[in-house]
């Protein structure tokens, strides 16, 4: 019998060791090359001035902030907005500056968010750039805010009662989450969409 | 009866048979959750505003299903009758089997419920819960046992080629399912995490249900055509040109990522290796085929195979071009990624799934398929749509990544999507409709088994052409 038809051939060589090799060679291996969480598990230092009427603390405000990311998870919010920045097709001029390695490396990007798909904008520089109360409306009724969105609304995490309806906890918290992506990245954010004395022709239906 | 006789006493009839048809169950969720999600992109979404329904779960629910609850369904159900045939030897315990069954279709319905309630992980491909995570593992690992046991126990005979695809599948599938679902979760963040998600993500397309479904296509084919496999070397070659290059695809889902770039080099070199391993099966199959075409047109099995075979070398050439990082600057975060999934899991492995069934449906059941003329719906519906939906998203993606490249607001690409959506949801309902011939039929086909024999019935093949 063939040498390489044989269970054992099988089982240890093609089952086993191909598998560990390539897990540890491009798997492992460049995984440790970037991983490094910091002791303090790389959270932000501070409340951003805008969400001190919301958390008085700064564990109050990293709750948040987990409350917000495993919101954004549940919901699959990542399988249409990716979180990170390629050096090509001009993203950085399109989003901000192009990602590097040590910015996921904290307790909110385990497990990782980068996504694989952009049906939405890419959102890893999104810190700032909008308003809070344009991601209240738009995470209630993303047409109210850009007409042509086909992202759905997420009416549940609202208090209906009110008139207008308010944001619960849970909106609050994916704002100041959206909120904070980027929030690190001192220069490079502009974009040449905030360049607003270019006009593009608006968009046909 | 004679029919009963001719059974082979070592394969688990029942167990095939309740696996094959919980597959037929999931395979409506799967239909229903696409073809809804794809609803959202062209403003028809019908469950707006409720939480348990919202697009972005049920789209979890589509991928998690078309994994964990069709493909593998069907794959254990054809794993379990093709192995104890070819080993000549019984699996471990049919009680465990059941065992087995009963765990993991539970398995399947609390993530469908869970994911819907809001407990989705965030690994793709993977989003089975967390907590359910542990168990599904153990439940794999029972079957890997059970089946793995009677190719054990047949090793002193020469093993067919389907038994080293099915062997390296089944070590494969756990240690994929653990490494992809852990590491990223607890172990590794950021890039380090999207390294090793990146790895499972092919990797369970690449090393289940690839092995798998090339497995079933070499063990059907030669039966159908009654003719042995054209080449044996080719898919000696074509085996281990898998195992070898396959588990180091990885990283090129994460292509200009901030994974070091080596490791991106390196997985675009194993996916170029990959795709020239892959024209040997291809050329295996259509070779064998090509001895008589005939044969070909006659046989719904065969003509779901031969359409599933040319799938698999678009996605191939496809895949050799993709990978590449001048395609990715364009192509990456688009449709077209979205149509080459499509291809590989409905257009090429789904359609062997169907040519499994239609060949052992009624074989389990002693009772011919209910209707030939649901059947050529199903068939016809099915290749119109995927063929449609393919070209559309592929054509969709590159009008996408042209557009963000020339960097006119986002919203302006969503709008110029739109009709590609529209195109999409189209091909779904073909898709859709197809398979809801597809339920009828095997639901009637079911019915009428339970009916007093009336008419002649096919014979349990049992013979098995060797390469």
């Amino acid at each position: 019998m063939n040498r390489l038809e044989r269970f054992s051939t099988i089982f240890l060589i093609a089952g086993f060791c191909f598998f560990i090799m390539a897990l540890l060679a491009l798997g492992i291996a460049p995984a440790l090359m970037t991983s490094g969480i910091p002791e303090d598990g790389g959270m932000p230092k501070e409340i951003p001035a805008e969400f001190q009427v919301y958390y008085k603390d700064l564990n109050e405000y990293h709750e948040a902030l987990f409350l917000g990311r495993d919101i954004y998870i549940k919901e699959a919010c990542w399988h249409c907005h990716s979180q990170y920045v390629r050096p090509v097709g001009g993203e950085s001029m399109m989003y901000g500056a192009v990602s590097t390695p040590g910015e996921y490396e904290n307790l909110l990007n385990r497990p990782h968010l980068f996504g694989t798909r952009r049906v939405g904008p890419d959102l890893t520089r999104e810190a700032g750039k909008k308003s809070n109360d344009w991601h209240f409306a738009h995470l209630y009724d993303p047409r109210s805010t850009t007409p042509n969105s086909v992202m759905p609304g997420y009416t549940w995490y609202y208090d209906e009662s009110t008139n207008p309806p308010t944001p619960k906890k849970e909106a609050i918290a994916v704002v100041a989450y959206l909120q904070q992506l980027g929030s690190w990245v001192k220069d490079g954010k502009r974009t040449v969409h905030d360049l607003n004395e270019v006009t593009l022709p608006p968009a046909e239906e | 009866m004679t029919q009963e006789n001719s059974r082979n006493p070592l394969v688990p009839y029942g167990l095939v048979k309740a696996h094959m048809m919980m597959s037929f169950v999931v395979i409506l969720i799967v239909v229903i959750a696409g073809l809804g999600y794809s609803m959202q992109f062209i403003d028809l979404y019908p469950l707006k505003d409720i939480a348990f329904f919202s697009p972005g779960r049920v789209r979890m629910v589509h991928t998690q299903a078309v994994a964990y609850g069709w493909l593998a369904n069907i794959f254990f159900a054809i794993v379990l009758y093709m192995i104890p045939k070819l080993t000549n030897k019984p699996i471990l315990s049919e009680k465990l089997g059941w065992f087995v069954f009963w765990a993991y279709n539970t398995l399947v319905v609390l993530t469908v419920v869970l994911i819907l309630a809001g407990f989705g992980q965030a690994q793709e491909w993977g989003e089975t819960p967390v907590i359910l995570d542990p168990f599904i593992a153990l439940v794999v690992v029972l079957y890997v046992v059970n089946v793995v046991t009677s190719i054990w126990r047949g090793r002193h005979e020469p093993y067919y080629v389907t038994i080293w695809y099915v062997l390296a599948a089944l070590i494969w599938t756990p240690l994929v399912f653990v490494m992809g679902n852990f590491l990223p979760e607890f172990v590794f963040a950021g890039t380090g995490g999207a390294t090793i998600s990146s790895m499972y993500i092919h990797d369970l397309v690449g090393l289940f249900v690839t092995p798998i479904g090339t497995g079933m296509v070499y063990y059907l084919l030669p039966v159908l055509m009654r003719k042995p496999l054209f080449s044996h070397s080719l898919s000696l070659i074509g085996f281990w040109g898998l195992a070898f290059f396959y588990p180091m695809n990885s990283v090129h889902h994460y292509l200009y990522s901030p994974i070091p770039m080596w490791a991106q080099y390196a997985s675009i070199i194993a996916s170029v290796g990959v795709h020239v391993v892959v024209y040997t099966v291809v050329f295996n199959v259509i070779a064998t085929m090509a001895s008589d075409w005939k044969k070909v047109t006659s046989n719904v099995s065969l003509q779901f195979f031969l359409v599933g075979a040319l799938s698999y070398l678009v996605t191939c050439i496809q895949c050799a071009v993709q990978v590449t990082l001048t395609f990715q600057e364009i192509i990456h975060f688009t449709d077209w990624v979205v149509g080459h999934s499509h291809l590989v899991l409905f257009g090429t492995f789904s359609f062997w799934a169907f040519a499994w069934i239609y060949y052992l449906f009624p074989r389990l059941l002693n009772t011919p398929i209910y209707s030939a003329s649901l059947t050529r719906w199903h068939f016809w519906l099915s290749f119109i749509g995927i063929v449609v939906m393919d070209i559309d998203l592929l054509a969709g993606g590159l009008v996408q990544g042209f557009m963000w490249k020339s960097l006119v607001p986002f919203i302006d690409s969503v709008v110029a999507s739109k009709p590609f959506w529209w195109v999409r949801t189209l091909s779904g309902v073909a898709i859709f409709a197809g398979t809801m011939c597809f339920f009828i039929n095997m639901v009637m086909t079911w019915k009428e088994s339970r009916l007093p024999k009336t008419s002649e019935v096919p014979a349990l093949d049992s013979e098995l052409a060797r390469g």
